[in-house]
């Protein structure tokens, strides 16, 4: 490539593909020594497949790795390590209730007369740390520190290893603008002739500060790779997301002005450990979709809304009356309903017909004196199956025998039964197929139009397009802006989604 | 000792740094988790007291001697249970488990006529293999722990019956086996050597579990299993160890129950499960595995018997005991929850 050196770590031609999806294909990634090279790309790019190669837990299909130019099969995380390639996964891997030297030495403890010296692992510890310039305790339990400092203690594990290459994915995640500074101090510290980072991230001023290059993946497959430098935010964006899908056609969703019928209305949602100042309002026959990268509190919003997790409000209204959501039950009474994206945990009775599960919240409506009124399940039950043309020989057939479109629209029919206005949609079309698909969107369009309201959380940048009238975009638990369904593309919503700071268009104010 | 003083200044001038974690955290967890440690032994304390003033007889030397030997079967069955339960795992299968192992003590000692120390190493070596029965069962077939004690708790209550032909071996054959439990190490005090013996067990265990390999990875399964695998770590191999140890234990209560009643009683130990596990998690330790100490069990165990012996001594009747010590539990094991989540935030 740029330089003859022969690269540190290479990747050359690497497929990996699972039964119906092809997570990655011809991949290729040169690391020089002395670099930090940044690795970008959507949600579902195969980043993480490829990092799963890299760690041996998964074998390619094709291609080969090559580490100083010999060629090299991961064949177990361990076996990576060995190689000298440490991988820092976001879920890190630390035991929480060992302290700080324990987990870094797992496995290696220092011992006299076969007996574990905690002494000896303590300053071996301080030792490292002191090389690395790190203010850790190492008698610490790991449980008790920050994020910033978990991801510190693996980076200190990575370096106990005399590791050559680390890969870290989306290492600031969850660290502030200080902490972000210290790990980058770390990671250039770190830096030598001898070894190099792989950087997974969105951040772009970041990715500016600490990276040389730029590799761009998309749905699985090498882009490109940039010079930092010379290039842009827009032209990496641009990378990202590709020309391949600006075709898709948009629906009926911009056809009509929606009455301003304000149905819920929130302001200053913040939690303890993400949000911060979310406000939106939502209207009825709107589909409202929240866009954002992972970990960027969709999901923790729609929790919140519904009383799942502890949250504060300067303002939760729902039809225009003060309301106070404490738990899910209270939700639903105020007639909203959350569909989870872990459907088969969250959402369904796997083991139950489709007539228990679409009745389950509604049984008491279908009671009497405490004995459930079988007849009028049946009915109801029925009705709605048939309404949302849910696809089952019977009612009678267990959930799990069901497709998983059907089985979406089996804990839609839930909701629906249960008479709700407000319908929050996590991930609606996660593991469906994609005919299934195109019913799930038929199905959101006509509730809507019927004059449900709807939040619609999805990572799938095509499928916000598609279906949002309005569109609200989420980076590190803020909402950084509103977009409509006439100014929304993909470039400007990514643009959105890896902004730090936040701005303040369309958010209601107090 | 140089990172202990940068946290002092902050921790003396809190209202400063307010977003930043006190870097003296780690300190004041240490010192509040020994506090705890502490407060377990003065509520041990508190209930001596307590059934002292309400009827003296309790505190006569007699009597203590007498809960410190009630103790020492439970407490032997929970240290082991403690590894098992620090793991994340349940063992059901040491009440039954332990009256094979007297049975197998009668076997050496009155079938084969052997000597007395080959009857206290086939009673523990039983035990051991009982725990690797278990270890295997859950680690390599990966059958939940509850389950596969719950079998293996059968098997050994139903091995027992059939080894001694339903009825109980007597040790009349061997001279002074019972004196391996009821004899006075110390003339003129009447401590028995069974109470000796539990906290030689009880200490062994603690340095097991603080101090080799085998007690570190006990807690680092506990704590996070596949985030100990990769840090390549064998957990299955780990963890039959693990169970396997654990049975030691419970070969060695087998054997201590025998020389106390001087027989192997195949028919009893159940039961005896639920009471090593209440033990335990009256310590401090948590089913859902990742922390616990053998002190606390050893205080659990004591506390166990206190309750026991003390309602009795001040007359509460048979039945209205069980109800106490099922509230004591329920005490112990929130009071532990609320603690955990304080720590948490």
């Amino acid at each position: 490539m740029t330089t003859e050196q022969t690269p540190l770590l290479s990747v050359r031609g690497v497929g990996k593909t699972f039964p119906g999806v092809r997570a990655l294909h011809n991949m290729q990634l040169d690391l020089q020594r002395g670099e930090v090279l940044a690795l970008v790309g959507e949600n579902g790019a195969g980043k993480s497949t490829l990092m799963k190669l890299l760690s041996g837990i998964y074998v390619p299909d094709e291609g080969t790795f090559e580490l100083n130019g010999v060629a090299f099969t991961p064949a177990g995380p361990k076996h990576a390590q060995e190689m000298g390639i440490s991988i820092i996964h976001q879920e890190f891997n630390l035991m929480p209730d060992l302290t700080v030297a324990q987990n870094i030495y797992i496995g290696r403890e220092p011992r006299r007369y076969g007996m574990l010296s905690e002494r000896a692992l303590n300053r071996k510890t301080q030792d490292l740390f002191d090389r690395m310039s790190l203010r850790l305790d190492p008698r610490e339990r790991c449980g008790q520190l920050t994020v910033a400092k978990q991801q510190m203690v693996e980076i200190a594990k990575a370096l106990s290893h005399d590791s050559k290459v680390i890969i870290m994915d989306e290492p600031t995640a969850a660290l502030n603008d200080a902490e972000v500074a210290t790990l980058h101090e770390l990671i250039r510290g770190f830096v030598s002739p001898e070894t190099g980072v792989i950087y997974i991230s969105h951040r772009m001023d970041e990715l500016k500060q600490i990276s040389q290059r730029i590799t761009v993946i998309r749905d699985g497959e090498y882009v490109d790779t940039v010079d930092t430098e010379e290039t842009t935010m827009r032209e990496v964006i641009s990378l990202m997301v590709g020309r391949t899908i600006s075709g898709e056609q948009r629906p009926a969703a911009e056809e009509t002005e929606r009455p301003d019928d304000v149905v819920l209305s929130v302001a200053g949602l913040s939690t303890p450990s993400l949000l911060k100042d979310i406000g939106f309002e939502l209207r009825r026959g709107e589909i409202l979709g929240f866009s954002g990268l992972m970990g960027a509190g969709r999901t923790e919003v729609a929790r919140a809304l519904v009383g799942a997790d502890k949250a504060s409000f300067e303002r939760l209204q729902v039809n225009a009356d003060d309301v106070r959501i404490p738990n899910p039950a209270a939700a639903a009474k105020l007639g909203i309903g959350y569909l989870s994206e872990d459907r088969k945990h969250l959402g369904l009775m796997l083991e139950r017909d489709v007539k228990e599960n679409i009745m389950l919240s509604s049984l008491a409506e279908n009671s009497s004196a405490g004995f459930i009124r079988d007849a009028s399940l049946r009915r109801t039950a029925d009705e709605y199956a048939r309404k949302l043309r849910i696809k089952t020989p019977s009612i009678k057939q267990l959930a799990r025998n069901l497709s998983g479109g059907n089985q979406q629209k089996v804990v839609i029919a839930k909701w629906l039964v249960k008479d709700c206005d407000i319908l929050i949609f996590d991930e609606p079309t996660r593991g469906i197929d994609v005919g299934a698909k195109d019913e799930i969107y038929r199905l959101l369009n006509e509730l809507a139009a019927e004059g449900k309201a709807i939040i619609m959380i999805s990572s799938e940048l095509p499928e916000i397009l598609r279906l949002s009238h309005r569109i609200a975009v989420m980076c590190e638990g803020r909402i950084t802006g509103f977009l409509s369904n006439k100014e929304a593309t993909q470039e400007n919503i990514m643009e959105l989604a890896t902004r730090r700071v936040s701005i303040t268009t369309g958010a209601p104010t107090l | 000792m140089s990172i202990v003083e940068t946290p002092k200044p902050k921790e003396s001038k809190a209202p400063t740094a307010p977003s930043s974690p006190p870097r003296g955290q780690g300190l004041t967890l240490r010192l509040r988790s020994s506090l705890q440690q502490l407060l377990a032994f003065g509520s041990l304390i508190v209930l001596v007291v307590f059934f002292g003033v309400m009827n003296s007889r309790f505190l006569l030397p007699g009597n203590l001697s007498d809960i410190l030997l009630s103790t020492v079967v439970i407490g032997l069955l929970a240290l082991g249970a403690t590894f098992v339960i620090i793991t994340g795992g349940i063992d059901l299968s040491v009440g039954t488990g332990m009256s094979l192992c007297s049975v197998m003590v009668g076997v050496v000692l009155t079938y084969l006529g052997l000597p007395l120390w080959a009857g206290v190493v086939g009673g523990i070596l039983m035990g051991a293999l009982i725990g690797a029965v278990n270890g295997f069962l859950i680690s390599f077939l990966k059958i939940p722990p509850f389950i596969a004690t719950l079998a293996t708790m059968l098997v050994c209550q139903g091995m027992a019956l059939v080894v001694s032909g339903t009825k109980p071996i007597y040790f009349t054959g061997t001279e002074g086996f019972s004196n391996l439990a009821l004899g006075k190490p110390i003339a003129g005090l009447v401590i028995p050597n069974a109470v000796f013996i539990f906290f030689a067990a009880a200490t062994v265990a603690g340095v097991v579990m603080s101090k080799t390999l085998l007690g570190r990875y006990t807690f680092s399964i506990g704590s996070n299993e596949e985030a100990t695998a990769l840090s390549g770590i064998n957990v299955r191999s780990w963890k039959l160890w693990i169970y396997t140890a654990a049975g030691a234990f419970t070969g060695l209560a087998g054997v201590i129950i025998a020389a106390r009643l001087n027989s192997a009683q195949p028919g009893q130990g159940m039961g005896y499960e639920l009471q090593a596990i209440a033990a335990v998690v009256i310590g401090g330790t948590s089913l859902a595995g990742g922390k616990g100490s053998i002190v606390g069990t050893v205080i659990g165990a004591l506390i166990m018997s206190v309750l026991t012996n003390g309602l009795r001594v001040i007359s509460v009747p048979q039945e209205w005991q069980n109800v106490a010590i099922g509230v004591v539990i329920l005490v112990a094991v929130y009071l532990d929850m609320l603690r955990r989540k304080e720590a948490a935030t």
